[in-house]
């Protein structure tokens, strides 16, 4: 059931360090989990003995729910840690923290955290795997894989799809797994947003740089629309969300003058009037909550996979074995 | 009795008298003394042999943290100075961003005792140059060069308010000391965690521009041109900076800068995975700055090479890049990390370098020393150039390990550190 080498390595920290062949090959392994959650009895064996920490010191409800139903849609058992109330709030380093998991002799962390690099610091001081669910402007490569699946389902393939990403970029984990993603499996990738929030020096990363949305809907095939912070516009990056919505947020309007038909996504949580209208994010064009039920077979599928499991036995897996 | 000390043999390095070439320098008493060709020394007389070793002026470092008071895990005046004298340095200039803030004349006394007590390294004080370093009203900067304050610098933070600057350039002439700036505009630079550019980017962190230090840099050289007075700059790390400072000193401005060895070898690659014994402020900037850096070494914009020593307790930089606090330490590979990698990649050449990290030093604070010019300090630095070392910092004398050079292998090694006759340090 376990290969020699495991498909990801010990850690999924981020999609930069992966290649095309183990993004594909996670992609490859949600398929066939994605069945379970249709099922009636949403339960299979492959995780059965293994212990899972989910430990998140940002709040999250979408993603940490989507983790917790992975895990134990696997039959992993799972504890969650929250920031608030725990001994993190009581002033526990990270890395008290990180051994302290490790003497309970857990299998798995999965991490989110308000600081670039927390995920890779704590996947260096402790042998669990870890699983990076966003840590601070850096990655969310989970978020980033159920965005590629969602547009692979829709579009049946990433190679050539010219994908825009809308929005704040430059405080964005979201945008940056997305770009990591898309350009290695053959994307063309452009960022949107006002200067203030999309910095030039992303156009080094490989990807076109527009700040006017107009552009950005004639010449993309698909856009994902990043949430726009409150706080973004008490900092002065913005003047106000009226005008952000004005200039940059996507309406139907926009998208009816677009040369073709627009795919959007979201990574939630969505402020309906201000980065996307309404009528957009509950119209034709929207895979929103698509994204939402992938985001669970993809998370299956890594964690499948970093237990050791093998892509082609994933099938198998599913009905009886342990991975 | 006098008490002699003889360096025999060596390769003497000595730019303020343009020497370069195999001989003796006495101490007598403490004191360079000036002796004949065939000299010879008293029989109690304590004859060093230094064949195949390069003897030059004492090593002066113009910008080091010591810590104390306040932040004692982290270094003391004591841990500090021997940690100089272990890396061949005969005297150091300490910063007064301690806590709290070296800004009264009783605290600078406090540090001229201690680094008395401490028997290494020569141990200079500095003074805040606002009260508190708040950046409000100006300390007691008379009172405190009473008290032994070489120089005047709110350093760790620069001053914002540019009227105030103005005032601190022109109260400090009357004391002929230099105003000390870490130049940094801090509304640029809020929050950032590394140099701006693409790894900051990638990273996702927060970059400070070149911009932010550049915009100081400016400032303080018009400033020194309206006063007339004498602007340091510290740690220059921007190729702008270079380029204006090398500007200011060809229209007569009195400015002079340091060049770090971290700025003069590394650049931002190495921050590379959230290394926080990479973090520093000024941040390590792109190979373009590393070299408008170097450049200004060796044509002499860039006056010193300073460390910035900056110790940190271990557990406060095993934290996620942007919560671990700026700084390396510098002390101990200064000397290694320079021949090596500035010198041995051709950068400058060995007199140049002794020019860097102990002339200028001295001229730029007005510091005894600098010189093997008979009369002066008898402060000498001898070191093997030969010796092939690595970089253990858990060898080391200071009390902090926050390095990113652990492991590296480098040539040329200190073997003698001597403070007014007296053997500090023997490796």
């Amino acid at each position: 059931m376990t290969t020699a080498e495991p498909p990801l390595g010990k850690d999924l920290i981020g999609l930069e360090p992966l290649s095309r062949e183990q993004i594909l090959s996670i992609l490859d392994t949600a398929e066939p989990f994605k069945e379970i959650s249709e099922r009636r009895i949403k339960k299979v064996p492959v995780l059965r003995g293994k212990t899972i920490v989910n430990l998140f010191f940002e709040p999250s409800t979408r993603t940490r729910v989507s983790f917790e139903f992975a895990e134990k849609r696997l039959s992993a058992d799972t504890v969650n840690i929250a920031a608030s109330g725990s001994s993190v709030s009581k002033g526990e380093t990270l890395v008290d923290t990180a051994r302290n998991l490790e003497a309970m002799r857990i299998d798995m962390v999965v991490i989110r955290h308000g600081a670039s690099g927390a995920a890779g610091f704590l996947a260096e001081r402790i042998p669990s795997n870890v699983i990076n669910a966003g840590d601070g402007s850096h990655e969310h490569p989970t978020q980033g894989l159920l965005d590629l699946l969602t547009i692979r389902d829709h579009r049946g393939s990433i190679e050539g799809l010219k994908v825009c990403i809308v929005g704040d970029v430059l405080h964005s984990r979201v945008a940056r797994s997305n770009i990591y993603g898309l350009l290695k499996l053959g994307a063309e990738v452009a960022v949107c947003g006002p200067p203030t929030l999309v910095p030039r020096s992303f156009a080094e990363l490989g990807v076109s740089v527009f700040h006017r949305v107009e552009e950005a809907i004639e010449w993309a095939d698909v856009l994902n629309v990043l949430r726009l912070q409150l706080e973004r516009m008490q900092a002065g990056y913005v003047p106000s969300l009226r005008e952000y919505n004005r200039i940059w947020g996507i309406s139907t309007e926009r998208l009816e003058r677009a040369p073709r038909d627009i795919l959007v996504l979201h990574p939630g949580p969505m402020n309906r009037g201000v980065e996307i209208d309404s009528d957009v994010a509950d119209g034709p064009h929207s895979v929103i909550l698509n994204q939402v039920t992938n985001g669970v077979a993809v998370r299956m599928a890594v964690l499948y996979l970093l237990a050791g499991g093998a892509p082609e036995r994933a099938e198998a897996a599913k009905h009886g074995g342990e991975a | 009795m006098s008490e002699v000390v003889v360096f025999r043999g060596g390769r003497v390095v000595d730019p303020s008298r343009s020497v370069d070439g195999v001989g003796d320098v006495v101490v007598v008493d403490g004191w360079i003394a000036d002796v004949p060709a065939e000299y010879t020394p008293p029989e109690d007389a304590r004859v060093i042999d230094c064949a195949g070793l390069v003897v030059t002026p004492g090593l002066i470092d113009v910008h080091v943290h010591l810590r104390e008071p306040g932040e004692e895990h982290k270094e003391t005046i004591t841990t500090g100075a021997r940690a100089a004298a272990a890396g061949g340095f005969t005297a150091i200039v300490a910063m007064p961003n301690t806590d709290p803030p070296t800004d009264d004349p009783a605290a600078v006394g406090y540090v001229v005792a201690e680094g008395r007590k401490a028997g290494a390294a020569r141990v200079y004080p500095t003074g805040c140059i606002t009260l508190d370093r708040k950046g409000e009203r100006l300390a007691l900067v008379g009172e405190m060069v009473d008290a032994g304050a070489v120089a005047i610098t709110d350093d760790g933070s620069p001053v914002m308010d540019s009227g105030l600057m103005r005032l601190a350039l022109l109260y400090a002439q009357a004391f002929d000391i230099p105003v000390a700036d870490h130049p940094e505009d801090l509304t640029l630079a809020a929050g950032g965690a590394m140099n701006a550019g693409l790894a900051s980017a990638r990273m996702g962190l927060p970059g400070k521009p070149n911009a932010a230090e550049d915009i100081h840099i400016i400032r303080d050289i018009l400033l020194a041109e309206l006063t007339g007075g004498h602007i340091h700059l510290q740690h220059v790390s921007t190729r702008m900076g270079v380029e204006m400072i090398r500007q200011a000193k060809a229209r007569g401005v009195r400015v002079t800068a340091e060049a770090s060895p971290h700025h003069l070898v590394l650049t931002e690659d190495a921050v590379e995975g959230y290394r926080t014994e990479a973090k520093m402020n000024p941040p390590l900037r792109s190979a373009e700055d590393r070299a408008a850096v170097r450049a200004g070494l060796a044509d002499g914009t860039l006056d010193t090479i300073a460390t910035d020593h900056a110790p940190h307790h271990y557990d406060e930089k095993e934290a996620a890049f942007q919560d671990a606090p700026n700084g390396i330490v510098g002390l101990e590979t200064a000397l290694g990390i320079i021949l090596t990698h500035v010198v041995g990649e051709g950068v400058i050449d060995l007199s140049t370098m002794v020019e860097r990290m102990s002339c200028q030093p001295a001229r730029a604070f007005g510091l005894p020393g600098g010189t093997l010019a008979p009369g002066s300090v008898g402060d000498v630095t001898v070191f093997d150039p030969a010796a092939v070392w690595t970089v253990d910092p858990k060898a080391f004398r200071s009390k902090s390990r926050n390095t990113p050079f652990g492991g590296w292998e480098l040539k040329g090694r200190p073997r003698y550190t001597v403070v007014g006759g007296r053997t500090v340090w023997e490796g």
